[in-house]
């Protein structure tokens, strides 16, 4: 018990951080039309693609003997990167699309006309 | 002043992706908001390597490797998600998943022999001070929760990624759930005995909950197949947000808990709104799996006979109708036949006929998948209709034509309580004068039941590729 105390009252910030951050992520999600559900997943995807800067930091930190962490944590960044970079990218690409149907019913009427 | 600069960029890389998410739930909007929180995820990672400092004082060193990883990754990345075909986006969703849930896990294991390393060299093992020790724990609580929610997520998406592309089928075993339940519970155990108790054999300890978590993860996945892909692949994305948050507190780093959270919880949700689609709870898609064990069920009803419509009797119904809704499904996507629906849509309409589309919200193998293909194909927001509108409107519609869709219009969601499916709502095509099914074959779909549809009076079926079928009916309809 003394323990858990201890342990909330150590991190509060944090714990306060984590349950805001829980109702924006419900707030801001709540209001999304079932057309975008998978570019909002896909984008979703690559923020969660912030544990890079665990990554970097892993990396930036690892003794430069020690090789097994040296490895590890290269695999990390490449891992973390891809997941950033191609998320972005993927839902980049799906979003494009979404942008270009804008164009399309205009050009029918003025095709129609 | 450097780091007080980096808790600036952190603040401003929060509030982008916080922004970036509220912005992707507007269409106008979305790729703006993707492109904002690229951008402070950009400035987070660039003041990361330049400014960081640890609590000594001491910045980040090892720049070669650091890039190394940045450029490879970054070049990997970018080439796949660019050459990656449009029916082939769920699986890469599934894959990046799954690199962001190992690099969640790869940094857990590489702090964990930080920490090993720090006990071993720090003297009178023994007469460490109680508050050393619970800082100790605290510490490898988050570490193995990192672990084991992040090796969850990278085996489970590596396996939704396999099945999703073909490699893998279902795969069950009598007693899998309780297996599961049973390693599941292991895991949990060991990881309270390793933070609790600090036992002698910790490291080895420490790898074999790594492996029997990337077992569970190969296991959580494998059962569930068909129709609950997407809600699958979406609940692994929250589970990799949870991990990066874990790194987050390992760190005290504001951005990535902020980041893992926010997609911890917006995915937590997500995956429930889907459920809520099918009409069932998340504890039932995970424990009553759809796909092998349950074929048994259907295959035992003496079904009629179907009754096949041929190209130009089909062309002809739909030259005739007033109203047509298209039901696009996964058959679809397969078939690549996106762009040829929407050109028999304007054949269609250039000769007076309505046409709108019907969307299930688990049509396809993610959600919105029929979305992003049709829009891909330049087909016009507003035809769109969701399944509750779309279902008010099959009455008064003449022709419903099935595109490669089976499980959400099968009728035994609603009649057969023996059904793996009973409960989901679905697309009621019946209620529409005519309905022309386009399929491959009389094969089951996805998630291995029968259709009752197919044999129904009403129905017709149009056996073929859906590309060739549609391209042959524009044909067709052009020469009427």
């Amino acid at each position: 018990m003394e323990a858990i105390l201890s342990f909330i009252s150590q991190h509060q910030q944090m714990i306060y951080i984590v349950i805001l951050m829980i109702f924006v992520g419900i707030e801001v999600i709540g209001h999304v039309p079932a057309v975008l559900h998978t570019p909002l997943m896909s984008g979703a995807n690559a923020i969660h693609g912030v544990v890079i800067i665990g990554a970097i930091i892993v990396m930036g930190q690892a003794p430069k003997d020690n090789y097994p962490a040296l490895v590890l944590g290269f695999l990390a960044v490449i891992l973390g990167t891809l997941n950033v970079v191609g998320g972005f990218v993927v839902t980049d690409r799906m979003l494009e699309m979404f942008g270009g149907k804008r164009k399309s019913p205009k050009e029918e009427i003025r095709n129609s006309k | 002043m450097g780091s007080n600069l980096l808790i600036l960029i952190y603040l401003l890389a929060s509030i982008t992706f916080i922004i970036g998410l509220k912005m992707l739930s507007h269409p106008a909007r979305a790729r703006r908001g993707n492109l904002i929180a690229a951008a402070g995820m950009t400035a987070a990672i660039a003041g990361t390597i330049f400014l960081y400092k640890d609590e000594n004082g001491n910045a980040l060193h090892n720049y070669a490797w650091i890039f190394g990883g940045l450029l490879i990754g970054g070049t990997i990345g970018t080439i796949a998600a660019r050459k990656v075909k449009m029916t082939a986006m769920p699986e890469m969703v599934s894959m990046f998943n799954g690199m962001g849930g190992a690099c969640a896990a790869l940094i857990s294991v590489v702090e964990f022999g930080h920490l090993m390393h720090g006990l071993q060299s720090a003297p009178g093992l023994t007469v460490i001070d109680a508050a050393f020790q619970s800082g100790l724990r605290q510490h490898l609580l988050i570490i193995v929760a990192g672990l084991v929610i992040g090796s969850i997520s990278f085996a489970g998406s590596m396996v939704a990624w396999a099945k999703l592309n073909g490699k893998i089928k279902d795969f069950v075993f009598k007693g899998q759930h309780l297996f599961n339940i049973a390693l599941l519970l292991i895991i949990l155990f060991m990881s309270v005995y390793l933070i609790g108790w600090l036992p002698a054999g910790g490291v080895s300890l420490f790898y074999i909950i790594l492996g029997l978590s990337l077992i569970y993860g190969v296991f959580f996945v494998m059962p569930i197949g068909g129709a609950d892909m997407p809600v699958v692949i979406s609940l692994l994305n929250s589970f990799t947000g949870v991990a990066a948050a874990c790194a987050g507190f390992l760190y005290d780093n504001i951005a990535m808990l902020t980041g893992g959270i926010l997609v911890g919880a917006a995915g937590t949700l997500l995956t429930i709104l889907m459920c809520k689609a099918m009409n069932r709870s998340l504890l039932n898609v995970l424990i009553g799996s759809f796909g092998a064990g349950n074929k048994s069920t259907g295959g035992i009803k003496e079904h009629g006979n179907y009754k096949e419509i041929s190209l130009s009797d089909a062309a002809m119904i739909m030259n005739y109708a007033h109203k047509i809704i298209i039901v696009p499904g996964y058959g679809l996507a397969v078939a690549q036949a996106q762009h040829s629906c929407h050109e028999l849509e304007k054949v269609l309409e250039a000769k007076g006929v309505e046409v709108t589309y019907a969307i299930h919200p688990v049509a396809g193998r993610m959600p919105g998948h029929m979305n992003v293909l049709l829009a891909e194909a330049d087909v016009s927001y507003d035809k769109l209709q969701e399944m509750e509108q779309a279902n008010e409107a099959f009455p008064a519609t003449d022709v419903a034509l099935v595109l490669g869709a089976n499980d959400v219009v099968n009728p035994a969601a609603k009649t057969d309580p023996s059904s793996p499916i009973y409960g989901m709502p679905i697309l009621d095509v019946e209620l529409a004068r005519a309905v022309i099914v386009n399929k491959r074959s009389m094969k089951p779909g996805y998630a291995g039941i029968e259709n009752d549809l197919f044999f129904r009076p009403k129905t017709s079926m149009l056996f073929g590729d859906a590309k060739k079928v549609l391209q042959d009916l524009i044909g067709e309809l052009k020469a009427l």
